[in-house]
């Protein structure tokens, strides 16, 4: 099988190019892959901080596996291992390191698989929009955790940024730039954060979208792209939207 | 030639610290655009300045550039403060993320109504003494060079050495407990970028008083 590195594999005039693309990437990722054991991810089995890395990891192609902490043990024995460099999860084992802090975690990743833009003022635009979407994310995430009388006011503030700070930006973004894509010329991981935040958001409120026609057909568009789509299906690693009784779950895993 | 970069910002330390200490630690010089009031920043917003109505705001190279994070990597990469390849980058990643963390708590000190102050003293305290400090000190340990990550200056050097003089500020004698922080500190301050930074007159920040602190309530929360 020849391989066709993904860094060869960045230019495309068509969707039908893009889809070219993408199984090149896919192969190239997946003969990495074949070379060194996948990457393993510890965290609890829910979204939290670790889900924009089951994204990333997923629309890049790459295979990986999961150790869920179940009870306090689970994370105290990880403690006590020396595996988290300050204490917390999430935690990857990948390439012979133990990557701890989301950010760290994601822009390794999004390096190594070429989901970063193409130069440096590409990734300086990504880093911006990425920014601002981890800000929402940790709105969103938010949400589901917090106690009942919190949850009113937290909701109506959530939606506000969502609707009037962050998606009027991402929808101006992707008129004026007039592509596929956020940034550049090809898929990155501002993409696959956008199309994250975007169902994240709708699941709180469907029609959050109403106002914004482009960022409608960037999700429809994200959406269908092989890798993500892959990842969109029922039985894939992606995880559901927290449900009331696994709350005490976690809080009771970083909270006691 | 460009023209120098210039931070939007209020005259104080806040999130445009971290950002001052890698331009004076990579020799570029800047200018500075101070927000006094509510109408300096509103006028930002409107103007579209403001890719999320936020400061900080550094124009730089043609771009406005905001989030902290961004404009952090921008700067550091442009100017060779990021480690020499892809696993360099992730173990300076990793320390920068633990210090932004711990600059968080230290930046938020200030702020905090006077019946929380204490105990939001006594958690910043306890994660650097047993959280943060100790891993800082059994890295420089372990690689036994002069900086955290490979053989040259990064932005981890960097950003460690305004942490640990933010920290002596409020608990000088936590040092007692790390003397390879101690001995990193004192070799960082005479680089000589860092060097003249730290001397007065630089643009480096005083720990905020009370009348900065009003006057970020006025114009962030009012």
């Amino acid at each position: 099988m020849r391989i066709i590195f993904s860094s060869q594999a960045t230019k495309y005039a068509s969707r039908k190019d893009m889809k070219e693309t993408a199984c090149y990437t896919i192969l190239a990722n997946q003969a990495r892959g074949k070379m060194s054991s996948k990457p393993r991810l510890h965290y609890f089995d829910g979204r939290g901080r670790m889900e924009p890395i089951r994204w990333l990891l997923a629309a890049a192609g790459v295979e990986f596996e999961e150790s869920y902490m179940e009870k306090k043990e689970d994370l105290t024995k990880l403690r006590k291992d020396g595996s988290l460099l300050f204490q917390q999860v999430p935690m990857v084992e990948m390439d012979g390191m133990k990557l701890v802090q989301t950010r760290a975690i994601a822009n390794y990743i999004s390096t190594k698989y070429n989901l970063y833009g193409k130069d440096l003022k590409e990734r300086a635009l990504i880093d911006m929009y990425v920014e601002g979407m981890f800000d929402l994310n940790e709105l969103l995430l938010k949400h589901g955790y917090l106690p009942a009388d919190q949850k009113e006011q937290h909701f109506a503030n959530m939606i506000d940024k969502a609707e009037n700070r962050y998606f009027p930006v991402f929808e101006k973004v992707l008129k004026d730039h007039g592509r596929d894509f956020l940034v550049g010329n090809q898929l990155s991981r501002a993409d696959v954060q956008l199309l994250e935040i975007i169902l994240m958001a709708e699941e709180w409120k469907p029609d959050v979208l109403a106002k914004f026609p482009v960022l409608q057909s960037f999700k429809a568009r994200i959406s269908n792209y092989p890798t993500i789509k892959k990842f969109l299906q029922p039985g894939s690693q992606r995880k559901p939207l927290v449900r009331e009784e696994e709350v005490p779950k976690v809080m009771n895993l970083f909270y006691s």
